[in-house]
């Protein structure tokens, strides 16, 4: 254990120097959902029938959830890069840890998302946005928050370890948009037919954003709706703890797997 | 067969009939290797014949079907990690870092391979200096030339010092200078008492820097020996170019009576060559006997084979795919 904790700090070190040296992506993940802040807020905003400001308000934490689950793509693109150069041969030539490249690509991803989050949090508090609950559940609101990104990093690194090329990657990547867009981080689910709301409430995305929403206090939780929205807390951390129990274990073994013999 | 020690001598790498496939394609079917300690070994083959999937067996990074190996004295399969802490890899295609610097690619893996602090920074210093690219050390690597990147993953190899060096093809497609500059650090590391495995496809490079060749084809060994032992198995070259194209025929029916082998024709420049183990033939026998029967001769030549004879005689390839 202390080897993997050694190597995968040296890992995390990696990663870290990486971006920056190389920060185009985080800024484009990191600026998107401020773009899609003032977008919505204003722009499709004014076609709703909740007053702007609170619909503002009701976005950010569904666009911080939205963002968070962008691990999916951001790991999933890094592990594919790496996976398809060289320097990860050379990785599996070494005497080290097995789980260290992967695990220091989560831990650096958490670390740069903890503060790219900032930006999106002032132009949130300027747009209208506050946290009216208590400084404890606000800071469970960013534990929960980061604790969701770890968990769809490692879906993300697992598919980035899977997919055949960078660009395979890269496009799966793209497509996952998607999901917040079946979830309510974006929209109320109430007003949605039947089936589509059962499967928006059930998406991760809408427990965690509603635990957001509860924590800062912007919305009550839902009186009525799937289990995972109406626990919101409890229902977000059973989410990811369920995607973490199976996303990093098929992680690293696929990691471990694409080469070495033993474990 | 016993493992490690040997007679006298002991294997640095030892395999025996090591298999690998890959679906239907069967890269392996049988690579039995013994490269002493001290010694550099060249793996020559054509394109296909199995040598990267053999650097790849022996390094760890694919698990083989069948068949077993020890390098430096480690069971392949039972102990990887124990392999891996004695070895060092040069791929075909760089393998640091394009995000990082040279510096900083060096010291992640010094600190990898459990150098800590000042220990691996003197040493990526070291390194760079030695392969040239202390200017070049604080520029991202992915905008290095080939031939600099090639040299730092070279060094990225030698971190530690490793008891056997595998290099896979370690200068295709590099610059004569480049070039010069691997083999130079291959000749120096040899004078270290290093073990280095190499592959390659040129057969200059072989000759210039393996004392023992190990030929591959259609994922086998096919020959094993020193340079001078694998050219002494085929023989001398003969070649004769005469005057007109009838006359190529007589010239061939003098040399198959002479050598009792078949000759081969190039029609182009009206030559006629055999290969002969025959230490009676000299060159002068050899004119004298042309000219008794009246093949008109513009020129004739009795030379020792080139490992490129060698591996077009013992491969059954046309020709080298360079």
């Amino acid at each position: 254990m202390s080897t993997l904790a050694y190597d995968g700090t040296a890992m995390l070190g990696r990663q870290l120097r990486r971006i920056r040296h190389n920060p185009g992506l985080l800024i484009l993940t990191q600026t998107m959902p401020i773009t899609m802040l003032l977008f919505f807020g204003y722009v499709f905003g004014s076609a709703l029938a909740m007053p702007g400001e609170e619909y503002r308000a009701f976005l950010v934490p569904g666009l911080l959830v939205a963002t968070a689950a962008n691990g999916i793509m951001t790991g999933m693109f890094q592990a594919a890069q790496d996976s398809h150069r060289g320097v990860t041969d050379r990785f599996r030539t070494l005497p080290m840890s097995r789980a260290a490249v992967p695990l220091g690509q989560a831990a650096a991803d958490l670390v740069v998302t903890a503060a790219g989050t900032v930006p999106l949090l002032l132009v949130g508090l300027a747009v209208g946005w506050r946290i009216e609950g208590s400084a404890l559940e606000a800071a469970g609101a960013v534990g929960l928050l980061l604790l969701f990104r770890f968990a769809t990093t490692w879906i993300g690194i697992l598919l980035g370890l899977a997919s055949r090329s960078e660009e395979a990657a890269g496009q799966l990547g793209g497509a996952t948009f998607i999901l917040p867009l079946l979830s309510n981080a974006y929209i109320p689910t109430d007003n949605l037919p039947g089936w589509l709301r059962t499967a928006a409430e059930w998406n991760p995305i809408s427990a965690v954003t509603t635990a957001l929403r509860d924590l800062f206090g912007n919305a009550p939780v839902p009186a009525d709706g799937a289990w995972p929205v109406t626990h919101p807390v409890a229902g977000s951390l059973a989410w990811c703890a369920v995607l973490i129990a199976v996303f990093l274990p098929l992680a690293v073994r696929r990691y471990a797997l694409g080469a070495s013999p033993t474990r | 067969m016993r493992y490690g020690r040997h007679m006298t001598t002991t294997y640095a790498v030892l395999s025996e009939g090591l298999e690998k496939r890959f679906g239907e394609v069967r890269a392996l079917q049988g690579l039995d290797l013994a490269v002493a300690e001290g010694r550099v070994c060249g793996v020559l083959g054509p394109n296909g014949a199995g040598k990267t999937t053999a650097v790849r067996l022996l390094t760890t990074l694919l698990r083989p079907d069948a068949g077993s190996a020890r390098v430096a004295g480690h069971d392949l399969v039972r102990e990887p990690a124990a392999v891996r802490g004695a070895i060092g890899v040069t791929g075909q295609y760089a393998s640091v870092d394009g995000d990082l610097t040279g510096r900083e690619n060096l010291r992640l893996f010094a600190k990898l391979h459990r150098m800590r602090g000042p220990t691996g920074r003197t040493r990526a210093d070291e390194l760079l200096d030695r392969f040239g690219l202390t200017e070049a050390a604080d520029r991202p690597t992915s905008t290095y030339s080939g031939g600099m990147r090639r040299r730092l993953d070279l060094a990225a190899s030698l971190v530690t010092r490793p008891a056997v060096l595998f290099l896979d093809e370690p200068t295709t497609g590099l610059d004569p200078h480049s070039r010069n500059q691997i083999w130079e650090t291959v000749r120096a590391l040899k004078s270290e008492g290093t073990t280095v495995l190499l592959t390659t496809q040129y057969l200059e490079e072989a000759d210039q820097l393996a004392d023992d060749i190990v030929l591959v084809d259609h994922g086998r060994t096919a020959h094993t020996g020193s340079p001078a032992e694998l050219k002494a198995l085929i023989g001398s070259c003969a070649e004769v170019v005469v005057a007109h194209p009838d006359a190529m025929s007589g010239a061939a029916a003098v040399l198959d009576q002479l050598t009792g082998s078949e000759p081969a024709f190039d029609e182009e420049r009206r030559a006629v060559g055999v290969v002969t183990t025959d230490p009676t033939l000299t060159l002068p026998r050899l004119v004298r006997e042309l000219d008794a029967a009246g093949v008109p001769l513009l020129d004739a030549s009795l030379r020792p084979p080139t490992l490129e004879d060698v591996f077009l005689r013992l491969t059954d390839r046309k020709e080298l795919v360079t």
